[in-house]
């Protein structure tokens, strides 16, 4: 590998207090327990700051600020105007894009040159999107006056905390709702720098509350009885929890979950664009992507060939500082994932799969894993059937186009899909056939605020994103 | 000369496009006949019908959908007087007929009205469609008994989805005469698959099934039993269609939304070059 010098992204950028408060009707408060904790950097396990811990109390407030806000101010207000509010989000985050992009890179571990050049960007344009949707609601095909749903409880993790925040708040406030948005614990930060953006937008008090906490607090949100509408984007045990709670309630009800996708190479694919695909569809992001690549079927043919040249691939991807301008893979999030990883991983080892990676050498301090791959494995896996999260590329071979639909579709999981061939009619063929809501082929992690995503089976329901979109938060 | 002594029908249960009894033997009495008593093992034998028609159906093309359902319309049409004989309104036959016809229509318009091209910020063919969600359990209302019911098979099929349906436990005629409809309209056996009895038998089971994508809880109008049928429906997280608190109004314009509720979305990326 070729020696780079060292190319760090400045913090200064970021101006940290040394604690926050929950954001509730516009302002920054105490928790009425007091509780904390506090939030590090995965990278070096340096304390980042005190993060306060909402409670019951501290939801009910929110919830009450959030219903207060939806009646006499942001539920009056016309679309035009609400339009105004988001536009104006959408321009502060590409002013303070910068400080957002090095605060996530910072608080999540994830490598400076994805915060910048694609979480950033999208957070933005889901906002600039959503705000055109605020005075056009008439003509999005949900009948001539849709109504929102009032107040909206919204639950994120930690692996696109921002983007997961724009992914939930852009919809929720063009269709006219408030919400209350509770981050994942090991991520909290960019939502409180959101909320000063909201501050500085001058957007009304209430509208966006910000409660952080840990699953207590995300529970006590989506169990209140003041809320309308609840949206989850994490794991699937999750999902079923929080599906039994609002069972038989009035709650409209979208979750994202898991999924363990399937990138599928036939061997008529370009090989050099083909492991391009696979390195994005299981690196990016460390692997803690719900729709990341993680089983790839390759057709047997071309096995030997396409798994050679990803292992050379693989020795090329760059490991460290998440703030360094030429970190391919940062660092893991936190240390319950990284166990997470490493206990999955030593199951694929133990049940028979052959593990590699490529010689990599881990920072001390902070949470780390190498890319790896594990060939030689069978459906039956632990490997092969649960979500990793984590950068673990499990690796299957398939002889048809068949034997490959059915190994893609055997799994309770439906979120995404990738096929790569160079034939046209069998990418159609194979994508009809495929029981995932977002098939990529010839590329993969590709994503834009007008194209809906979501997905089937136990990935969840509901669409994010696009016209779409919009329905989880209309009355419709 | 004497009178004629007339044939009478045997009400049995519809499932995988044949009319067997219920395995367990049982049959209860109701509208003055013995009605098939399905069991538990029915419910899951309806299942396993219903996913066997599932890639028949969803991929048959939605011109083919749209002409069987209409030929069900001609059916019904031509059965008017049967169903008159059991007790339904002549005028909610001609409705039950004319709902058939309006959703026989949207199998090739729906996916154009509710999907299509996406402009991505980028050089991408980018394109979301919507498709069936698999099995459909589905618990049709108390009443009206044919409006009623053809009013949540309908709107679940006509994009292909199969369906099980548990039929209004106090009128099951009208379900098992129009099984006897949907069976000589082309339908493919399995794509509606009907159950008679208690929903306190077949409910729970279709709504704890593995193997179930969705259900629809339209009829049933306890919110407890609602309540406890949507906690097992999250174990596979099924995609539940929830029951209107005040009821429905089924001479209404139904809208998109019954449609909408058991479909998925696809979206599908390709990067454009040469």
């Amino acid at each position: 590998m070729f020696e780079y010098a060292p190319a760090p992204e400045s913090r200064s950028v970021v101006d940290l207090k040394p604690s926050y408060g929950l954001f509730v009707d516009g302002k920054f408060v105490d928790p009425a327990d007091g509780g904390s904790f506090k939030s590090i950097n995965p990278a070096s396990e340096e304390v980042l700051a005190e993060v306060a811990e909402g409670g019951a109390q501290d939801v009910d407030r929110a919830v009450r600020a959030a219903r207060k806000a939806y009646e006499k101010v942001w539920g009056p207000m016309s679309g035009r105007d609400r339009a105004k509010y988001l536009f104006r989000i959408a321009r502060i985050i590409q002013e303070r894009s910068r400080e957002l992009a090095v605060l996530e890179s910072l608080d999540n571990g994830k490598p400076i040159r994805e915060s910048r050049d694609v979480d950033l960007p999208l957070v933005a344009a889901h906002f600039f999107y959503y705000a055109g949707w605020a005075d056009k609601l008439p003509h999005a095909g949900f009948g001539s006056n849709p109504r929102p749903l009032g107040v909206a409880a919204q639950v994120i993790p930690w692996n696109f905390p921002l983007l997961m925040l724009a992914w939930k708040i852009a919809p929720a406030l063009a269709a006219g709702n408030t919400v209350v948005l509770k981050p994942a614990e090991t991520t909290p930060l960019t939502a409180l720098l959101f909320a000063e953006i909201c501050q500085q937008a001058d957007l009304p008090a209430g509208v966006v509350n910000i409660v952080t906490g840990a699953g207590e607090t995300g529970r006590a949100l989506v169990e209140h009885d003041g809320v309308d509408k609840v949206a989850f984007t994490g794991s699937t045990d999750v999902g079923r929890a929080i599906a039994r709670a609002v069972a038989g309630s009035r709650k409209k009800l979208t979750l994202e979950l898991g999924g363990k996708a399937a990138n599928i190479v036939f061997d008529d694919a370009p090989v050099d664009q083909a492991v391009e695909g696979i390195v994005n569809g299981i690196f990016f992001n460390q692997g803690h992507v719900c729709c990341a690549g993680s089983r790839l079927l390759i057709q047997e043919s071309v096995a030997e060939q396409v798994l050679e040249s990803l292992k050379r691939r693989m020795a090329q991807l760059r490991l460290g500082d998440p703030l360094d301008k030429n970190t391919d893979i940062g660092a893991i999030n936190s240390a319950a994932q990284l166990s997470r990883i490493r206990e999955l991983t030593a199951a694929g080892a133990a049940e028979g799969a052959q593990q590699w990676s490529p010689p990599c050498e881990l920072p001390e301090r902070g949470f780390w894993f190498a890319p790896t791959i594990f060939t030689g494995v069978t459906q039956a896996h632990r490997i092969a059937r649960e979500e990793i999260f984590g950068p673990v590329l499990s690796v299957l071979t398939f002889r048809t186009p068949a034997e490959a639909v059915e190994k893609a579709n055997n799994t309770p999981y439906g979120l995404s899909a990738g096929i790569w061939t160079e034939k046209g009619s069998r990418i159609l063929w194979m994508a009809d056939r495929l029981r995932a809501g977002v098939v990529w082929a010839n590329t993969f992690n590709k994503f834009d605020p007008t194209s809906p995503f979501g997905g089937y089976k136990e990935s969840g329901y509901g669409r994010e994103g696009g016209r779409h979109g919009l329905e989880a938060y209309l009355n419709v | 000369m004497s009178e004629r002594v007339a044939v009478r029908k045997t009400y049995k249960l519809f499932v995988g496009g044949k009319f067997p009894r219920s395995e367990s033997g049982r049959s209860y009495l109701v509208q003055d006949s013995n009605v098939s008593l399905a069991s538990r093992k029915d419910a899951r034998d309806a299942v396993v019908a219903a996913r066997a028609a599932v890639k028949g159906w969803a991929g048959a093309t939605a011109y083919n959908r749209g002409q069987i359902l209409y030929r069900v319309a001609e059916m019904l049409e031509g059965r008017r007087e049967q169903f008159v004989a059991l007790g339904v309104p002549g005028d909610e036959v001609d409705a039950a007929t004319d709902r058939w016809v309006w959703y026989a229509g949207w199998s090739d318009k729906l996916p154009q009205v509710y999907g299509g091209a996406n402009p991505v910020a980028g050089p991408y063919f980018n394109l979301s469609a919507p498709e069936p969600t698999g099995v459909v359990a589905v618990v049709a209302p108390e009443t009206p008994a044919l409006l009623g019911l053809v009013s949540v098979i309908a709107p679940a099929i006509v994009t292909g989805n199969t369906v099980v349906v548990a039929a209004s436990p106090t009128a099951p005629l009208a379900a098992v005469t129009l099984a006897e409809v949907l069976a000589t309209s082309d339908l493919p056996g399995g794509v509606v698959n009907i159950l008679t009895g208690r929903l306190s038998e077949t409910v729970p089971t279709l709504a704890a099934h593995m193997d179930v994508n969705a259900i629809d809880l339209t009829g049933v109008t306890d919110p407890e039993l609602a309540a406890d049928l949507e906690v097992k429906a999250a174990e596979n997280l099924k995609r539940v269609l929830r029951p209107v608190a005040g009821g429905h109004d089924w001479s209404a314009d139904p809208g998109l939304g019954r449609m909408t509720a058991l479909l998925e979305t696809k979206t599908v990326w390709h990067p454009k070059g040469v």
